[in-house]
This record gives C-alpha cells, sequence and structure tokens, in this order.
C-alpha cells in the first residue's frame, strides 16, 4: 500500500472524530448551570450586559444555529475573544504553545533516556533482582501524583540544596542557560510518569522479539549477544515503542496542566487552568480543542511511523 | 437448557489445567500486600470518626504549623489543624474518588458497550465515533475541563471523572463483546434460537466481567489521582472539608516552614495508588490467559 493511500484512508476516518470532537466542546457550555449568558457575564449583573454578551454570543439562536456559527468560526481560525483580557485565544494560544512544546520535548527526552534502556536491561536480566527492582520503579513511576512529585523536588533541589530554581520560565532565547535550569524539574517531573510506561512498553517488545526465531538463528550463528539484542532485537521492539512516544506526547500535555501550575510556567496548561478561574469559557474551550487537534494529529503520526517502520504493512 | 452445556463445559476444562484466578492473585505476595493496602485504606476511609485523633477541620491559633510531635502526630497545619486527622477524613474523598467515577463508567459503559459490540451496525459505528472523539481529549483536561463548566464541587468533581473514564471502558467492553460473539459457544447458543438479549445476557456479559474488572482497579487508581489533581486546584473538595489534594495545595505554600504539609499527603496518594495497580496487573495476570 501506498503511503498516501495509507494517510488519506486514515484521513477519512479522522473527520467524523474531530466533528464529534468539535460537538463534545461546543457542548460544554451546555453545561453552565442556570442561564448561559449570566454565567459568562460572570460578576457583571447589568441586564444590559448580559443581553450584549447573549447577542453576541448567539445565545438566543436555536442550539444547532449557534453550533453553526461556532463552528464556523473555529475552521476560520476565530475561537473567540478572552473575556478577562479581550485577547483573541489564537493570539493567546500561539504565545502559549511553545512554552508547554518545549516543556514536553524535554520530557520526553528525559522518558526515553530512562525508558528504553531501564526496559532493555529489565527483558535481558528477566527473573533477576534488576527486573524486579526495574518494574517496581516503573510502576512507581506511573503511580506518583505529577504535582507531589513536583512539590518535593522543589523542596529538594530548591529549597534545601539551593541548586536549581523553585518556579518561573525564561525563554531560550533570552538565556538558555537559565531556560534549562528552570525547565529540568518540570520535565524531570513529567518524564518520569511517561518513563514508566516507556519502560514496560520496552520490556514487553523486547521479550517478544528476543524469543523470535531470527534472534534464535543469530544467536545460532555465534553473533555477539551485544549485536543480538542491540542490533536485531531492539531494532524491532522500538517499533510499537516509537509510535507509543508519539501517542503519549499528547498525554504530556495533559500532565502539564499541574506540573505548569506548580512551577509557575507560563504555557498551555497553566492557561487553561486560569481559564478556568478567571471563568473564561472561551479560553477554555479553545485549550481543549487544541489539545484534542494536537492528540489527533500526533495519532495520526504514531500510526504513520508504525506504517513506515513496519515493512509488512507496506507489503500489505 | 442445552445451550448452557457447552459454555459450562469451557471453565471445566480451563480449571482443569490451571489454578483458579484467585489462587493466582493471592500466590503474588506484591499483590497480598497491595489488597491489604486498600483494605486498610477501605476501613480507615469508613472509619474515620473513630480513628481520627482529633477534629478534623477544628482550628487552633496556639499550634499552627508545629512538627510532628506526641500531641500531633503528623503534625499541623497552617491554621493548627491535626494533619494526621485531615489524612484520615481525606482518605473518605480519595474512596469516593476511586468508587463513584468507575460505578458511573460501568454503569454507562456495560449496556451500551453490550449494545454495541453485540448489535454492531450503525448504532455500533456512532457509538464508536463519540467514544474515538472522547479519547482525543486528553483524560485530565476532559476532568478539568467539565469541573469547571460543572463548578466546583467533589460530586461534580466525581461526575466528570466518571465521565472521562467512560470511553475507555467503553471500549474495552465493546471490543470484547464483539470477540465473544464470535465464539463457537455463542454460534452455538444462536443457532438453538436464543434471543439477541439472553446472548448478550447470559453469555458475552459474564465473559467480558474480567477485563472489565481489571480495568477498574487501574482507572481507580487514575481517579484518585484526577480527584487529588482537581482538588489541589480547587475543583473538588471545597474547604474546610479535607481533601489530600487540596491539603498539598495549601502545603505549597508553606514548604520552608512545615514541610510535613506536603510530604504525608502525597505518600498517602502514592501508596494506595500504587497499590492499586500492582493489584490491577496482578488481576490481569491472575484473570488473563495472555499474561500468563
Amino acid at each position: 500500500m501506498q503511503l498516501a493511500v495509507f494517510v488519506a484512508r486514515r484521513l477519512a476516518v479522522l473527520v467524523p472524530t474531530l466533528f464529534f470532537v468539535s460537538v463534545l466542546i461546543f457542548s460544554l457550555q451546555t453545561l453552565l448551570p442556570g442561564d448561559a449568558a449570566i454565567a459568562l457575564a460572570g460578576e457583571e449583573s447589568d441586564p444590559a450586559a448580559i443581553a450584549g454578551i447573549r447577542a453576541k454570543y448567539h445565545l438566543d439562536q436555536p442550539v444547532v444555529v449557534q453550533y453553526g456559527i461556532w463552528m464556523s468560526k473555529v475552521l476560520r481560525g476565530d475561537l473567540g475573544e478572552s473575556l478577562r483580557n479581550r485577547i483573541p485565544v489564537t493570539e493567546l494560544l500561539a504565545s502559549k504553545l511553545p512554552v508547554t512544546v518545549e516543556l514536553a520535548v524535554c520530557s520526553m527526552l528525559i522518558a526515553l533516556l530512562i525508558g528504553i534502556p531501564t526496559g532493555v536491561v529489565s527483558a535481558v536480566r528477566r527473573g533477576t533482582a534488576v527486573d524486579v527492582a526495574a518494574n517496581a520503579v516503573a510502576l512507581s513511576g506511573l503511580s506518583v501524583p505529577h504535582f507531589w512529585l513536583g512539590i518535593m523536588l522543589i523542596l529538594l533541589f530548591a529549597v534545601r540544596l539551593g541548586w536549581l530554581p523553585a518556579s518561573g520560565y525564561v525563554p531560550p532565547w533570552e538565556d538558555l542557560g537559565r531556560n534549562l535550569t528552570t525547565i529540568l524539574l518540570p520535565s524531570i517531573v513529567l518524564g518520569t510518569g511517561v518513563a514508566g510506561v516507556m519502560m514496560r512498553h520496552t520490556r514487553g517488545a523486547m521479550l517478544q522479539t528476543l524469543s523470535a526465531d531470527y534472534v534464535r538463528t543469530a544467536r545460532a550463528k555465534s553473533v555477539p549477544e551485544r549485536l543480538v539484542v542491540l542490533k536485531h532485537a531492539l531494532r524491532n521492539a522500538l517499533i510499537p515503542v516509537i509510535t507509543l512516544g508519539a501517542i503519549e506526547f499528547g498525554r504530556l500535555l495533559s500532565g502539564a496542566v499541574l506540573t505548569e501550575q506548580i512551577f509557575a510556567i507560563p504555557g498551555f496548561g497553566k492557561m487553561l487552568v486560569d481559564g478556568v478561574f478567571n471563568r473564561d469559557y472561551a479560553v477554555v474551550q479553545g485549550v481543549v480543542l487544541v489539545s484534542a487537534g494536537l492528540y489527533v494529529l500526533l495519532n495520526l503520526l504514531a500510526d504513520i511511523l508504525y506504517f513506515l517502520a513496519n515493512p509488512r504493512l507496506r507489503g500489505a | 437448557m442445552n445451550d448452557s452445556g457447552a459454555v459450562l463445559a469451557m471453565p471445566a476444562v480451563v480449571e482443569a489445567r490451571r489454578p483458579s484466578a484467585l489462587r493466582r492473585l493471592v500466590r503474588r505476595p506484591a499483590a497480598l500486600i497491595a489488597m491489604a493496602v486498600v483494605a486498610a485504606f477501605v476501613v480507615i476511609a469508613l472509619g474515620a470518626p473513630y480513628v481520627a485523633p482529633h477534629d478534623p477541620i477544628k482550628q487552633d491559633f496556639l499550634a499552627v504549623r508545629k512538627a510532628p510531635s506526641d500531641a500531633y502526630r503528623l503534625g499541623t497545619d497552617e491554621v493548627g489543624r491535626d494533619v494526621l486527622s485531615r489524612l484520615i477524613w481525606g482518605a473518605r474523598a480519595s474512596l469516593l474518588a476511586g468508587v463513584i467515577p468507575v460505578s458511573i463508567a460501568l454503569v454507562v459503559s456495560v449496556p451500551l458497550g453490550l449494545l454495541s459490540g453485540c448489535t454492531g451496525g450503525w448504532l455500533d459505528g456512532l457509538i464508536m465515533r463519540i467514544t474515538d472523539a472522547m479519547l482525543s481529549i486528553p483524560f485530565l483536561i476532559v476532568a478539568i475541563a467539565l469541573a469547571a463548566f460543572l463548578g466546583p464541587s467533589l460530586t461534580n468533581a466525581m461526575i466528570a471523572i466518571g465521565i472521562a473514564a467512560l470511553p475507555t471502558f467503553l471500549r474495552l467492553a465493546r471490543g470484547t463483546a464483539m470477540a465473544i460473539t464470535t465464539e463457537e459457544y455463542v454460534e452455538s447458543a444462536r443457532s438453538l434460537g436464543c434471543s439477541r438479549v439472553r446472548i448478550a445476557v447470559r453469555h458475552v456479559l459474564p465473559n467480558i466481567v474480567p477485563p472489565l474488572l481489571i480495568q477498574s482497579s487501574l482507572t481507580a487508581a487514575a481517579a484518585i489521582i484526577a480527584e487529588a489533581s482537581l482538588s489541589f486546584l480547587g475543583l473538588g473538595q471545597q474547604p474546610p472539608a479535607p481533601s489530600w489534594g487540596s491539603m498539598l495545595n495549601a502545603a505549597q505554600r508553606y514548604l520552608v516552614q512545615a514541610p510535613w504539609m506536603a510530604i504525608y499527603p502525597g505518600l498517602m496518594i502514592f501508596g494506595i495508588v500504587m497499590s492499586l495497580n500492582v493489584l490491577g496487573d496482578a488481576l490481569r495476570d491472575a484473570l488473563d490467559p495472555k499474561y500468563v
């Protein structure tokens, strides 16, 4: 199958999914208790202001019409305006998203550096104390609440030892060194959870490939064990792990919400939380919409990577 | 009924080859420890009025941020409340978070999953597209957005987490149901004239329980973290009622003066979530033949 055909088929499936995503996100505002116009007006109780909001957001129209208007604006890249500071939501997103992407990339690097080698060692030494310890560490990474780990790391590295700043963010173009020191602790916090997932999947995939016929053949040919593990087994085991990495990258956005809050990083997650507390519903909807869009795109990317890495699919 | 003979014969054959699921479960020391921790957590949460040494919301401005001592085993918080008592009472919010969202997800996903998996067609397509859409939004972001629009309270947080957990359960129930409907014993039941409802309830339902049980344990763990996260953000349990998440929120401001306020609630969340994850893994090993 050609890559183009494969991508076209996947995109065709994505259209209805994205349609339902948009319906779900639009429906969020119907959950607002009581009159949505009053809820949107917030502390503003002036009837004229409420009437203005009702007209502006077409709340006097049938729900289907409201959805149509909202969707047509979304398709034109108009996600509304922040009620708080009157800045277009797309502009806010454009300024906050790169910060979160940097955090997610650094976290993923940490996760890969910890998760893959640990998974390989754990599989090669299956059943030994090393395997048990690696599994326990992976499960701990999955079970620890990120926001608590963040607080504990601040307590140790910022408060007690004074090695790293407790919070804040410096953009890389202003000062790369300070940027790295501010992003290190949050990246460790987010990376540990994903490292646990990576380790478990690498271990599982390695156990499968290590028992495959071609590995047995390689061993029978007296190929050095190091080459058997790294060249024959790991290369094949990494195919599902790479695709998982793309999906986990999407999940990092979710984890970033609390981590950014704890470390006062002005990213996408903090924007969501601030939107929630300011009752800035357009911001909340915008963040949810973009995170869903990114998640869908990353899933598509994972599928494409899997397609490219797996010759059997290309031959199908 | 004649059709049940074929079904009853299956477990008997499996039984002869493998020890029972419960025996396989209790054979693992990690699973036993995890079960003990979960049981202790439930007992402490339910028996909070009898176990807690102090009133969890009583403020004592003469004992503000006191370090752990004989009077206050785990110290006091920023308004002089006993941290240990708040942890014990806070277990209730976490217990509810572990039980209610999973129950919401199960109550909705089992009938819909059976309907979708057993009937197929356009209804299955529609349910699956909605599920795909819900799965496209990261779990915690769905929960935060729903809690934000519903309004901050523990009940709304539970509903939000339950809705966020729903698509995973639905997909699992539907997928398992679909796989089971192709089994020979279901074919036999169908050829003997059993109705669709009877097949779904008598033959498919009992077989989707094991994967849902495993998922319930893992989701309870995720739900406890989600509740703590929402309470940490101020979207869950409202003050002065205790919750481990809201205790961590307050603790963040006194890391230098009172680190005990931050250490213990996190350890509690970590302990119970780790136990539920170990239990989920052990249940999967015990119930899913693929993992044996």
